[in-house]
This record gives structure tokens, sequence and C-alpha cells, in this order.
């Protein structure tokens, strides 16, 4: 067990240093992206450029360049070429808005993806299944932005029933932090309640063949018992297996849903920095992005290692 | 480990059937699948049919525009573009079928003519890039599936570094850089603008979501007797690979095939949305989504048609590609994720659900 989570977090690293590589490549092979030529704005005089290039040395080899940017990310004195803001002080203002966002709609799309999944499952065929399995795939279906601008538009510009856009912080006002958060949670919670509920339904529906449920109702319980006790709780597994990778996933920030209501955390950034191609900034949110998705990828595998030695002995499913 | 085990279909129906007609049987019985595969016909036959609308009814191109110009209808003169810059709402046969839907924004384009071309450039992207996931998804599950050691620690290594991306932040990234530049490999160059950009992108971006549950399937197919037999009788891999393995793998490969359609899809619009999709003056509705949304407290509709489109194109791919599934494969366990898309920086694999060996 011990050797398997070595191995596992070893990889996380390898996997880490690869996509910082990756990241740093696809912005320094583009042509007409040189920071220097964006920095000094359009009427840049040849000298003012190469003072530039010298200062924050674009000029090195691209294999210094990368170590130097790294070990600003490292020590947190990183700096972005659009605006020369401490970055890592951007990202940290950003969490807040993002942590908020990803737990909220993480609690909504539980509650009512779980609560769909098992009514589907338990009235499978029948029509409160089909309502739901629609309601469920179109959720799935739909463009996210899409949504929101609707959203948006009938809820908030039109009718001024919630804030059109803008956070505010918990510790402000929570009544008026919640306020602002309703239609960003409700939008992205849509997306995968949907898949929560399909995922749930099936595998419901897979367990309710298992032999020790038939056991279980050859004994004599109750159904709502036999589906509580007994289909439910091997049921969920998954589901939180599921709930773990995407919210690492989301943590990285929600860059569509962030941007449109303006909530001003790490994905609206990621957002800016790409436009602009602010490279520092682009670094430093995408290894934090990739390190939480790394991370709870491992811790996934690892419980998994933990639960079924099956996994630790079988060597190449890693 | 890998899920599933291809078993027989239990024969109840004729023996002499194959299982392919044995799908196609159950395929038929599933209403929902063929109504939804009628309706993503449908939105193909309308996207076919722009150039009939265009010319014929329309009298204007996708790009043209009619800022200034005047239209009649029903004996009133109406601006295509009002001097407050509201575009024209729908006119439907008002002025004999031209801006059916009303115009697209101040530069005063034909909504409905938009919407047609756009669909294809939408619908072309998804098909495009889902071949070229497939393809390169079977190649590297085939071979690191079959070979194992370190081809498949390499080519792990290489689908663990694309799936810790954040998928939409790798995409954004590589659209940002590409859509300047453009892409030279070799002698082949594609320009910035060109829709090649989005395609390819979206095509390497989602290999990884289906090249990891197609491996898992071929680590379990090879321990088979059938692939034993097929050595023994002096096959060389290449042959067991695409004469023996690839075969077991069709059923799961079309469904993955059409959900990664769909899956495709959204990412395009999302991309397309953030400017870094589909350029101008090439439409998508994506991009039709995001003019759109600049006027949605004026005119809604602009934003609500394209996205309509995408819902109902996307809908019936995802449900016809379960109908299929549940039609080739009823016990299936493999997943596909279609909704790096949709997910706001990446989606999560199901992985961990498929090695819960259940």
């Amino acid at each position: 067990m011990g050797r398997f989570v070595i191995r596992r977090l070893l990889g996380t690293v390898l996997v880490l240093f690869a996509v910082s590589v990756l990241t740093f490549l696809i912005f320094n092979v583009v042509p007409n992206s040189d920071p220097a030529q964006r920095m000094a704005g359009k009427n840049a005089t040849p000298e003012l450029i190469a003072s530039i290039n010298e200062e924050w040395g674009f000029n090195d080899s691209l294999p210094t360049q990368y170590v130097t940017m790294m070990k600003k990310i490292f020590t947190g004195e990183l700096i972005s070429y659009e605006g020369r803001e401490p970055v890592d002080e951007r990202i940290v203002e950003g969490i807040p808005a993002t942590l908020s966002l990803c737990i909220g709609a993480a609690v909504i799309w539980m509650f009512f993806g779980i609560l769909f999944g098992y009514l589907s499952a338990v009235k499978a065929g029948g029509w409160l299944d089909t309502t739901l399995t629609v309601v469920a795939v179109a959720g799935i279906s739909m463009p996210v932005f899409w949504l929101a601008a609707i959203l948006l538009n009938y809820l908030a510009y039109k009718t001024g029933i919630f804030p059109s856009q803008g956070y505010v912080e918990l510790t402000e006002n929570p009544l008026d932090w919640a306020y602002h958060l309703v239609l960003p949670w409700v939008t992205l919670a849509i997306l995968y309640l949907g898949f929560y509920s399909r995922v749930l339904r099936s595998t419901m529906l897979d367990v309710m063949n298992e032999d020790y449920v038939r056991t279980a109702r050859a004994k004599g319980l109750s159904e709502r018992r036999v589906m509580r006790k007994h289909v439910m709780r091997n049921s969920l597994i998954p589901i939180v297996t599921l709930f773990g990778l995407d919210f690492g996933a989301l943590l990285g920030g929600a860059i569509l849903i962030e941007k449109i209501f303006n909530l001003n955390g790490i994905g609206q950034y990621a957002e800016e920095a790409l436009a602009n191609f602010d490279l520092p900034p682009i670094m430093a949110i995408t290894l934090y992005g990739a390190f939480f998705v790394v991370l709870f990828n491992s811790l996934v595998d690892i419980a998994y290692a933990y639960l079924d030695p099956r996994i630790r002995l079988g060597e190449s499913a890693q | 480990m890998a899920s599933v085990q291809a078993e027989p279909i239990a024969v109840s129906a004729a023996a002499d059937s194959g299982p392919w007609r044995l799908a196609l049987r159950r395929l038929r019985r599933n209403r929902v699948a063929l109504g939804f595969l009628g309706l993503f016909v449908a939105i193909v036959v309308f996207v076919i049919a722009a150039p009939l609308w265009a010319d014929h009814v329309a009298h204007t191109g996708p790009n043209a525009t009619h800022t200034l110009e005047r239209i009649t209808v029903g004996g009133e003169k109406r601006d295509v573009v009002n001097p407050e810059g509201k575009p024209l709402g729908p006119q439907w046969f008002g002025a004999g079928g031209k801006f059916f839907l009303g115009a697209d924004s101040r530069l005063g384009r034909d909504e409905m003519v938009r919407l047609m071309y756009g669909g294809r450039t939408s619908l072309i992207i998804g098909v495009v890039s889902a071949l070229i996931t497939t393809i390169l998804a079977t190649v590297l599950g085939l071979l690191s599936g079959y070979y194992r050691g370190w081809t498949d620690s390499v080519i792990s290594r290489a689908m663990d570094v694309l799936w810790a991306f954040p998928v939409l932040l790798l995409a954004i990234a590589l659209g940002v850089s590409l859509a300047i530049g453009g892409l030279k490999i070799g002698p082949v160059e594609i320009s910035g603008g060109s829709i090649w950009i989005p395609i390819l992108i979206i095509g390497v971006v989602m290999t990884p979501y289906m090249a990891r549950p197609l491996r898992g399937e071929v680590l379990a197919l090879r321990e088979k007797e059938f692939v034993e037999a097929a050595v023994a009788q002096g096959a060389g891999s290449l042959r067991v690979m695409f004469a023996e393995l690839l075969p077991n793998l069709w059923s799961t490969i079309i469904v993955f095939f059409t959900l990664n359609i769909a899956g495709n899809m959204l990412l395009e619009s999302a991309l397309s949305y953030l400017g870094v999709g589909v350029q101008p003056p090439n439409s998508s509705w994506g991009t039709m989504i995001s003019t759109g949304s600049e006027l949605i407290t004026s005119a809604p509709l602009l934003t609500i048609i394209p996205g309509t489109m995408i819902l109902l194109t996307v809908l019936s791919l995802n449900v016809f590609g379960d109908g299929l599934r549940d039609a080739l494969d009823p016990k299936s366990k493999v997943r596909f994720e279609a909704r790096a898309g949709v997910a706001a920086t990446g989606a999560a694999g199901t992985e961990g659900l498929e090695e819960l060996g259940r």
C-alpha cells in the first residue's frame, strides 16, 4: 500500500511538470505573441522593446526562461506582463469567489442529483422516470453560457428578481453573498445534476439485480428498507467518486460562469490572462487547476486501492 | 480493472441472426431513440438546405450586410437596422422570406441564413473532430491495451497529462495561440481563421476521455480465448489488433462516436463564444450566441434561437447515443463522458467507476 501511494504521488509530480512545460511551450512557440512588443505598446521604439527584453529576461534561452518562471511561481514572486501586478495576489483574491461558487453549486447538484436519480430508479419506466430523464438529458445538452445568459436576461435584467452581476464577500454580508450567487449556483448545478442523476439511476438499476438485494427481499425486509440500506448505500460509491473528481476540476475556476456573472474568481482571471497572452498568470492558474485535478484523481485511486486490493495488484491499470 | 466483458447476448431470439441484426431489432423497438434520430436527421437536412434558402428565399448570403437597407413588409417600409441600432425582428414570410428570423446585429445580416450556414460549421466541426478523436483514441487504446508494458506506460502518461489539463483552459490556450498565428505542420499550412483550427484542437483535447475506456476494454479482451487462438494460428500483432480485437470494439466505438459529436459541439460553442473557436466572418451557433447576447435585453431571440439549435442537436445525439448503447450492448458499463465542453474547466473521468470492478 505504501509503495502504491508513493508511486502514485510521484506520477502526479511528473504529470504536473509535463503540464507546466506544455503550457510554457504553447505560448512560446506562437508567432506574433512577443511579450515585449505587447508590453511596449503600439508605438514602441526598438530601444524600449530591447530594454523590456533585457529587463524581463526575454532574451534568455527558453529553458532558462522556464526555470526562472517556475522558481517565481513557487516563491510567489510572479509578476504578470499585463498590468504588471503580482499574480499570486490576484489568485488569492479570486479563491473566495471560486470556492463559494463551487461549494454552493455542489450542494445543489448533489442533493437534486441524488434525489432525481433515486426517484428515477425506484419508478423506472414510469412517467416520473421519463420526465426526470428528459430534464436530466436536456440539462446536460445545453451550452452553459447560453443558459446563464438567458437566466440573467429574464431573472435579472428584465424583472430584477436577482442582481445581475458581481460577487459580495461572505464576511461582508452573508445574505447579499447568497443573493448574488443564486443564479450562478443554479446554472452550474443544472449541468452536473443531470449527469449525476443518470449515473445514480443506472448504478441503482444494476445493484437491484444483485444477489444480496434478492436475499434482503427474501428475508422479508420492507421495500423501503431494501432500497435505503442495501441499494442506495452501494450505489452511492460511484457518485462520491465522481464528485471528488468533478469538484477537484472545478476548483481550478469555472471560466464561463465566472465570466458571465462577473464573479472575479480564478476562472475569470484565467480567461482575461488568456485573452491578453499574459503568460505568467496562465502558467500559474493552469498549474493550480491541474494540481487539483491530479490531486483528486490520486486521492480517488488511493482510496480505491485501499478498499479493493485487486487494483493494487493489477499493475497496468494504474 | 476494465469492466466490460463482451458477454454473449442471450440468444432467445432467432438463433441464426447475428449480433448486429439483434441490435438493429432492439433499436427499432426503442421509439424514443428513433424519434431523436429523426430530429437529428431533420437538423442535418435543415443545414444542408442552407444554399437553397439563401439563393431562392432570402436572396442574400450569410455574411452579406444590409445595415442601411429597408425592406417592404405588407406595403410598409421597415429599416433593417433602426436608427437606435436595433436590428429588425422576425418577419416570417412578410417580406417573402427575407429576414425570416430578423437581422442579426447592427450589421443587418439575415439571421435565418446565418443560422443555417452556422449550423453547417457547428455540425462539421462536431463530426470531423469526433472522427479525429475516435481514430486517435482507437489506435492509442489498441496499442496500449495490446502491447501493455512500456508502450502502455508512455501512452497512458501522455493521456494523463492531457487529462490533468483543465479541458477548457487547454482548448482556450490552444485557440488563443493558433487563431493568431495559424498552424504549420510540414507542408500543411492552416491559416488562423480556418475552421480546421477548432477541429484539430477539439479532436486532440477530447482524445484521453475516449482512449482510456477503450484501453480498458482492450485489456480485458486480449485475455480472451479467441485472441489466444489467433496467436496460436500465427497471427501477427497488427492482425490481432485490427482483425480480432477491433471488431469487438465496434459497438463501443460507434456509441462513443455519437456521444462525442455532442460533446464536441458543446466545446465548439464554448470556444466560439469566448472568441477562440470559429473566427469571423464564418459563423457557427456558438459565435451567433456570442453576437446575440450583446443585444439580449432588446432582442432576446437572437440568443435563444442558436442556443436552442445547439440544445436540440446535442440532445438528439445524446438520447440516440444512449439508445444505441442499449441496443448494441445492453450490459455495457463503459461510459464515455461527452461533457467536457459543458463542465466549467474540465470534466473529470469516470475511470474510477470502471475500475471499481462492479
